[in-house]
């Protein structure tokens, strides 16, 4: 392996610790303190990427007891089956509860409406701060990093939500030193990011160095894919394409995983995490930016979903 | 390709702070370092093109990548301390981008928390003045191991040596006096990329390294070995399976210095001792581990041990006390007051607490004048506060231990992150200087 060096090179500090071994210990840091102070965490878990590094290092930081939380899903009803399929053996393999929330049953009896677009990303919000209401989670740990987009280099580890779950970006509380304060009145709740200070090329080199499994569609393969908005989106019930969206096979993978109908995949012929990682450190755009649809609405998209309580 | 291999194998991990006045153009440092170092991708550079053609600019302003909210677009300011990810072949940065307002004292003592080492900026034209020095206060107090005194806006100053060397000794000089142990002073012009990323083609008389170069070779991380080890429990692992029916374990990280199999410990406050006899890695069983590092460790004795206790050795734990002197930094609107009943939150333990007393306020730029009783501390304020809190505590000096020695102070009602405080006197200078530190009794 090439890929992973676990000491720094060129000090002779036998105590100096990687980078990943640094970021690991301080994510296991974070889930143990909401462990210890909150009643009623839960961690959102979509079978991508991130929340399943979210998962391993929850496993590993209360090992050999089991996880002390269950699993939320908010599911649009329109996720890739291949992840839908991990989502389950993973949740079977832990023995963990797993909680669905389906965007599905929000459109079928009216509360929501589908977007002329398409995109049921935005529609997650209200299915997902219900489900943080019904199931009175007190804290909820989401894979958001700070890499990701502009609006979340701002964001705090710990993220206090007033009772509409909404982010208030001149509320947060100053985090210093390794002080998370997660005190909250009645009805609000706290979003944790454990993998805050995490990059994509981060989450993948760990990926590789803890040999984590992922869902078949982050490796190239052959799909049926049509081009909108610059991006390959997979053929699919959910809507696309249109008439004049032609369709072709294409060897290609998925960088993220979320909604099929915003989610692009991207050229590629990496079909190995080795492959993977070297296609990343080279690539020339951000994983939002060259898979996320969404993001491109306007230059506050990310941080007025935030305001409105989203992920 | 090349960069690739090496890349992945940039394993160190920096964690740096910039901190800088509204026009020292500390934006346009942070967005080359960003760019020049191919840390900008082709979609963001897309966005700041685009945004900046509307705002009429006709070159992209690089200012424009570390903005992020709307507020602060709207405004042309930056309200918030915001991270930044970059990586070279040789290191992985974290940066804390910090305003530099005077109001936002609190978000530059947040970023420095973290930081093993900040950048103080300021422009050439105008030297060292007021805002700086408050930054090297700030760096002083939070004890950040390194300092780089950049001195932007060369090229309006005829890249001029004497100019820069006027501006380092000064610095230096104040620096120096409020303890800081080490400035490295580099001449740069951001928005022309001098000295930033590549050495100046102007600057012959410069014989060090560019920003860069400096950040990918200041060592990091302090050696464990030096510092007595300290383990706040986190959380007790009891599985009760039947694998593991017996099994109790103590998750935290270790705040400092280095655990090992067969040490002998003692947990405070209760003050009851036992020995190591086994620390999981992670799930990996060790005999050593030190920080930071998350580890579970496993005692010989049935002890009553939760959250919020720490475990230490034996022979270097620390003394537990109820009535601390600490150094302040008020965060919040609502200002600190004598008699003020909150809560303390000390590593992984909250207990409650009053303040008792709030000897002195510090003004930190002019000369460090230290004003008596002043009631109450606002928002950004720096001064004394003396606390009693209504259980033991077992404090380090800040000087000793940023982990041990920082606590927070907090709203009871209503979860408000008040204070940010630090055990002990502010600066290191002036902790020297005065022997009555020890007679206090929490200087350990």
């Amino acid at each position: 392996m090439t890929t992973v060096t676990e000491t720094a090179e060129g000090t002779d500090n036998p105590y100096a610790l990687s980078h990943l071994d640094a970021l690991e210990s301080e994510a296991v840091h974070i889930f143990r303190e909401v462990a210890g102070e909150f009643e009623r965490p839960v961690i959102l878990f979509s079978g991508g990427k991130d929340s399943i590094v979210m998962l391993h290092l929850a496993l590993k930081a209360f090992a050999p007891a089991p996880v002390p939380f269950g699993l939320l899903h908010v599911d649009t009803g329109h996720n890739f089956p291949e992840v839908l399929a991990y989502r389950d053996r993973t949740v079977a393999q832990h023995n963990l509860r797993l909680h669905v929330a389906r965007v599905q049953d929000y459109i079928d009896d009216g509360r929501l409406r589908e977007r002329p677009d398409g995109t049921r990303n935005p529609l997650q919000t209200v299915p997902l701060l219900d489900a943080i209401g019904e199931g009175r989670y007190d804290a909820v740990f989401g894979g958001g990093r700070r890499d990701e987009e502009k609006a979340r280099a701002k964001e705090r580890v710990f993220s206090l939500r007033d009772e509409f779950g909404a982010w208030d970006p001149r509320r947060q509380r100053p985090e210093l030193w390794q002080l998370y304060n997660g005190r909250h009145a009645p009805g609000e709740h706290v979003r944790v990011f454990p993998l805050s200070n995490w990059t994509e090329l981060d989450v993948w080199q760990y990926i590789a160095r803890e040999g984590i499994e992922l869902p078949q569609i982050y490796y190239a393969h052959e799909r049926e894919v049509f081009s909108r908005n610059g991006m390959w989106l997979t053929a699919g019930e959910w809507g696309g394409p249109k008439p004049d969206e032609p369709v072709e096979l294409r060897q290609v993978r998925y960088r993220t995983v979320g909604d099929m109908s915003c989610t692009g995949a991207v050229d590629s012929d990496a079909v190995t995490i080795e492959q993977v990682i070297a296609e990343i450190a080279t690539s020339r755009l951000t994983e939002r930016g060259a898979t996320r649809a969404d993001d491109k609405l306007s230059e506050a998209a990310m941080e007025d979903r935030k305001r409105e309580g989203y992920f | 390709m090349s960069t690739t291999t090496e890349e992945l194998a940039a394993t160190s991990l920096l964690r740096f702070a910039t901190a800088g006045s509204v026009d020292d153009g500390k934006s346009t440092l942070v967005g080359r370092l960003l760019h020049d170092s191919k840390s900008v991708l082709a979609d963001q550079l897309e966005a700041v093109e685009h945004a900046s053609r509307r705002r009429g600019q006709q070159a992209p302003d690089l200012a424009l990548l570390t903005d992020g909210l709307r507020a602060e677009r709207e405004q042309g300011i930056t309200i918030d301390v915001a991270y930044r990810y970059f990586a070279t072949p040789r290191r992985r940065f974290i940066l804390a981008d910090t305003p530099g307002h005077v109001q936002y004292t609190r978000n530059m003592v947040t970023g420095a928390s973290t930081a093993e080492l900040t950048i103080v900026l300021v422009d050439a034209r105008n030297g060292v003045v007021e805002q700086t020095r408050r930054h090297a206060a700030v760096a002083a107090l939070l004890r950040v191991p390194h300092v780089v005194l950049a001195v932007n806006k060369m090229d309006l100053v005829e890249y001029a040596e004497p100019v820069f060397a006027k501006i380092a000794e000064e610095f230096t000089a104040y620096a120096a006096a409020l303890g800081v142990p080490e400035v490295t002073a580099i001449p740069i012009s951001a928005l022309n990329g001098d000295n930033v990323v590549t050495p100046s083609a102007h600057m012959d008389w410069y014989g060090g390294p560019t920003i860069l170069e400096h950040l990918e070779t200041v060592p990091v991380g302090t050696d464990p070995t030096g510092a007595p080890a300290r383990f706040p429990v986190q959380y007790v692992i009891r599985p009760q399976t039947a694998e593991h029916p017996d099994y109790r374990g103590y998750a935290g990280q270790i705040s400092s210095g280095v655990l090992r199999v067969g040490d002998q410990v003692t947990v405070l406050p209760s003050g009851a001792t036992s020995t190591i006899t086994g620390i999981d890695a992670l799930g990996e069983p060790v005999d050593v581990a030190w920080a930071p590092q998350s580890v579970t460790v496993l005692l010989a004795d049935d002890l009553d041990i939760s959250r919020g206790d720490l475990i230490a050795p034996t022979a270097t734990a620390p003394a537990v006390t109820q009535d601390i002197t600490a150094t302040a930094c008020h965060l919040h609107e609502r200002p600190l007051r004598v008699g003020e009943r909150v809560l303390l939150k000390h590593g992984t333990r909250t207990v409650k607490a009053i303040v008792k007393g709030l000897p002195y306020r510090i003004n930190l730029t002019a000369g460090l004048a230290h004003e008596a009783e002043p009631g109450e501390l606002s928002a950004n304020d720096i001064g004394a506060v003396v606390l009693r809190t209504a259980q033991p505590l077992p404090l380090d000096a800040y000087a000793d231990s940023r982990l041990t020695g920082s606590f927070l102070l907090i709203d009871p009602a209503d979860g408000t992150t008040l204070t940010a405080g630090m055990v002990g006197e502010a600066f290191a200078a002036e902790a020297e200087a005065d022997s009555t530190v020890d007679d206090d009794g929490w200087d350990f």
